[in-house]
């Protein structure tokens, strides 16, 4: 049953006739037998194909060595193989079965009526009429003889609150110890030495020479196990680098940061918190490969290029007795993307113990 | 022997319908009619990357452990001998290098689910520039939506997985957006990290919701896709005999139960050769994650360089002002919100709501099957290529520094070009787009009234040369003239009679000037009274005046190819 507002014509032009389905036009294989068994013997030779394709991928299986596993190339041609095979017993039948259907099925085009997705009124009204009625029988429909309101009103506090109880202790244990402050602590401390990523080789002053840069971890991190090491080395990796004092501006506040043009920042961007990894020596530019933040390592890595906003966290260093590389202190702000309460909390003292033991 | 088959065939029918009454649904399915058109095939290449992706999942599943307790690597690969990495990323080595096969399924893995993605997004396409989107389809856009939106978040929790170097980024990346939002960012991040970035649960977690969460999501949507597809029947493309109120087209069995069911083979056939010949996502050669080192040039799934592209592209300052700012001590990035949550949350909500937002401007009230030739709406396809502009220009972003190196550009000149491309190329795009459509609805117009070009030239008795124009076949001619001719919306006054506003004319208002925006400007079709008008234009219209002119025409061809073949005979006897 359909409305006339709800299904419109196709709103011709007044005047133009809809001519109706154009002719259909045979094809080859409909009117010549020579086409028609041309057609089913290539169906036929593809669904063949498809076979050999199983063969294929089998043979591969069986028959070609990997080795032991170690060569990538011979490992990459086996696979190579199989998939060769799987991909003609795909085809072969892919092909095989549209052929089939484009060249002997029907083409001659049909057609159906469509019905309104509205239902009657009559069967609306049944719904509606069942619905009340049920309501009725429950007796939290308003026509009911008694409201129940409290009923109503108890039941939908229940449902809306139960949830807690699931939820509550679900999300509850799914953070961790949900201590923040975390963020605002790394390794370094007073005293802790500047050691290589990744093999954890001390730092002396005399083997940075000028132009060079370090990968830089806290000594201690590769004694750590593997979880905690992970989640300190997010925090704490630094790059070091040796320029000329010369070309450096010094930044207020932070004169005694650095040791004779050596120079140590954090080396996790102040933008989304990818390692800022790429150094290019002529231009003291620090550049962050993953949405290229550049800092200038020259002027307190402030930034220079890019989404970053903040320069990077300096580490202030100093060189120990031993002619050994060490920290003067943390960071004094947390490293890495910034976040809503980066600036308030404990502030850097704590992490000046903690860092030390 | 077939006696025997199919007194078989009938009990096992006959012992299944009376415990299911299935009859009544193959009577139902076995000749629904489908209309034919390549570009509805898009939805299926998602759905069979779909079943590709469950099938090669499976698979997987059997080899990777989601796991992110601490080995040391003593399999084969010489390379990464005694390295320290996570059980994750050793199980995807050794599913790759000593399950035979198993490289191949994790590649075929990898591949369908790029397909997957593309294949929705461009079926997203075809149903946004036709119109199928409009009533009764609303709804099922809004599933369509859906099964996009959980597509994206399949391929990164699978992508994720291995925790090798890029993947680990990929993830510390997202940790970086998620403590950019204000207030509850951090404890997101402990929440889906169970504390600090990295931890040990963040594998598990993602393994949950890509094996189970979000697949169950999807196949219930796909389900629910399909069932509304079956409901409202398909949509055809205009033509002669094709209306509102019908469906022109071939029944589901045989026809489309083989040229589907074949298709799907093929796509399969295609990933899996696509998947032995072309390596990807070698993790082997990133080696395990790390969060110290990262090279340059590397790149999420395609999927994803949208986001990115964003996030390089804002800028920390703009003009000098800090786009992270401090209020009372408390910190905003808009260099992280704007770029990865407010743009693609502004663009995801364009996308869903687009159908009701037409809808306002339309005032159509109607069920409407028969699709739209895209330039019979100018303003939704400009709309839809202005937005494809953008997205393209977010992808291409994203890729800058591989641009940059194939094309030997400064990065920061594609930077900051695209910074402004931003903001003019969609615009200009909608602009280009619009006017594009309106030519060629004019060029429709000009066909139904004065005929094809013939290339045919004819010089009359009086010495005018005219070009003989061949008419439409009305099959044409009504392709042409029959597309409904939407005008901007009348809406009643504000004051009645008595001078009283009346109710809900602010809403109204709005749905004309959006109205107006649509539908202001418009070719209308060719009218009956132009057709006729064209018809009997100097006493014969474009098809009498044709035909005359293209049998003058032809005589005159044959005259003239008659006596060169006398001279040729004459020239030839001579010799």
């Amino acid at each position: 049953m359909s409305t006339p507002e709800n299904t419109p014509e196709n709103e011709p032009q007044e005047g133009f006739v809809d001519p109706g389905l154009a002719d259909h036009r045979p094809r080859r294989a409909d009117v010549e037998p020579k086409a028609n068994k041309r057609a089913e013997r290539q169906v036929a030779a593809l669904f063949g194909l498809s076979v050999v394709g199983t063969v294929i991928a089998l043979w591969a299986y069986f028959t070609k060595d990997a080795g032991d596993g170690g060569d990538v190339a011979t490992i990459q041609s086996v696979n190579m193989w199989i998939g060769l095979g799987i991909a003609l017993a795909m085809a072969g039948i892919g092909f095989g079965a549209i052929h089939w259907a484009k060249t002997l099925m029907r083409d001659h085009e049909m057609v159906e009526e469509r019905h309104e997705l509205r239902s009657s009124d009559e069967a609306r009204e049944g719904a509606i009429q069942n619905l009340k009625d049920g309501a009725e029988d429950s007796g939290i429909g308003s026509t009911g003889t008694k409201r129940r309101s409290v009923l109503k009103g108890s039941l939908i506090t229940a449902v809306a609150i139960a949830p807690l109880a699931v939820l509550v202790p679900q999300i509850g244990n799914m953070g961790g110890d949900w201590n923040i402050s975390k963020f605002r602590h790394t390794l370094w401390g007073p005293g802790v030495r500047l050691a290589r990523d990744p093999d954890g080789e001390l730092i002396k002053a005399s083997d940075v020479t000028m132009g060079s840069v370090f990968h830089v971890i806290p000594e201690g991190l590769n004694d750590l196990d593997h979880h905690h090491k992970m989640v300190e080395k997010a925090k704490a990796v630094v790059l070091l680098v040796r320029l000329d004092p010369a070309d450096m501006k010094p930044v207020a506040g932070r004169e005694d940061w650095s040791f004779d043009g050596i120079i140590a920042y954090s080396k996790i961007c102040t933008h989304v918190g990818c390692p800022v990894a790429l150094y290019e020596q002529q231009t003291h530019h620090l550049l962050c490969p993953c949405h290229q933040s550049t800092f200038d390592v020259a002027d307190g890595a402030k930034v220079v290029f890019g989404p970053a906003k903040r320069p990077l966290p300096q580490l202030p260093i100093a060189v120990d007795d031993e002619g050994y590389i060490v920290a003067q202190n943390d960071f004094d702000e947390p490293i890495g993307a910034s976040y809503w309460d980066r600036l308030k909390g404990d502030g850097s003292s704590a992490d000046v113990e903690e860092g030390s033991h | 022997m077939g006696a025997k088959v199919n007194s078989a065939a009938a009990g096992t029918a006959n012992y299944v319908d009376e415990r299911t009454s299935i009859g009544g649904f193959v009577k139902f399915f076995a000749r629904k009619l489908f209309p034919d058109h390549w570009s509805f095939m898009l939805g299926e290449i998602a759905l069979y990357a779909f079943i590709i992706l469950l099938l090669s999942g499976v698979f997987l599943t059997a080899f990777f452990v989601p796991s992110m307790t601490e080995v040391h690597y003593e399999g084969p690969y010489e390379t990464m001998h005694g390295v320290a990495m996570t059980e994750a990323f050793a199980s995807t080595l050794k599913t790759s290098f000593e399950v035979p096969g198993g490289l191949l399924i994790r590649q075929i893995h990898h591949w369908s689910a790029l397909l997957f993605v593309a294949a929705i997004m461009t079926h997203m396409c075809r149903v946004f520039f036709t119109g199928a989107f409009r009533k009764p389809r609303e709804l099922n856009w809004l599933i369509g939506f859906s099964l996009m939106v959980l597509a994206l978040a399949a391929g990164f929790t699978g992508y994720s997985l291995p925790d090798d170097v890029l993947s680990g980024n990929g993830l510390r990346i997202i940790d970086g957006v998620i403590k950019g939002i204000p207030l509850i960012g951090t404890y997101i991040s402990y929440w889906l990290f169970g504390g600090e970035y990295p931890g040990v649960d963040i594998i598990p977690r993602l393994f949950t919701a890509h094996i189970l969460i979000v697949p169950a999501l999807i196949l219930a949507l796909i389900g629910l896709h399909l069932f509304l597809v079956f409901l409202h029947k398909h949509t055809q493309y205009p033509g002669g005999g094709k209306t509102h109120k019908n469906v022109v087209g071939l029944p589901l069995f045989p026809v489309y139960t083989a040229k589907a069911g074949g298709f799907f083979f093929v796509v399969f056939a295609i990933v899996a050769l696509v998947a032995s010949v072309f390596t990807i996502n070698p993790v082997w050669n990133y080696g395990p994650y790390d969060p110290s080192p990262v090279s340059a040039g590397t790149q999420p799934d395609w999927y994803i360089l949208f986001v990115d592209g964003a996030l390089r592209l804002m800028p920390g300052w703009l003009f000098g002002l800090p786009l992270e700012w401090e209020i009372l001590g408390y910190t905003i990035s808009w260099n992280i919100l704007i770029p990865s949550l407010i743009i693609p949350g502004i663009f995801f909500a364009i996308i869903a709501l687009y159908p009701w937002i037409e809808a306002w401007a339309t005032g159509d009230k109607g069920e409407r099957h028969v699709l739209d030739r895209p330039r019979n709406v100018p303003v939704r396809t400009g709309i839809g290529v202005a937005m494809i502009m953008f997205y393209v220009l977010l992808v291409i972003e994203g890729s800058n520094d591989i641009v940059a190196s194939l094309f030997h550009l400064s990065l920061n000149d594609i930077t900051i070009f695209l910074q402004w491309a931003i903001f003019i190329i969609p615009p200009l795009s909608f602009w280009i787009t619009k006017r594009i459509c309106m030519g060629l609805q004019r060029k429709d117009r000009e066909l139904v009234l004065h005929g094809h070009e013939s290339g045919t030239i004819v010089r009359h008795e009086n010495g005018e040369y005219i070009e003989v124009h061949t008419p439409l076949d009305e099959q044409e001619v009504w392709l042409r003239v029959n597309y409904p001719n939407h005008k901007p919306l009348e809406i009643a006054d504000e004051f009645n009679d008595r001078g009283v506003r009346r109710k809900g004319y602010k809403w109204d208002r709005f749905k004309q000037k959006l109205s107006r925006f649509y539908y202001e400007e418009r070719v209308e079709p060719v009218t009956w009274e132009e057709y006729q008008e064209a018809l009997h234009h100097h006493d014969h219209g474009p098809s009498a005046q044709g035909e005359a002119e293209a049998a003058e025409a032809q005589q005159a061809d044959a005259q003239l190819t008659n006596e060169w073949d006398k001279q040729d005979k004459a020239g030839a006897a001579d010799k």
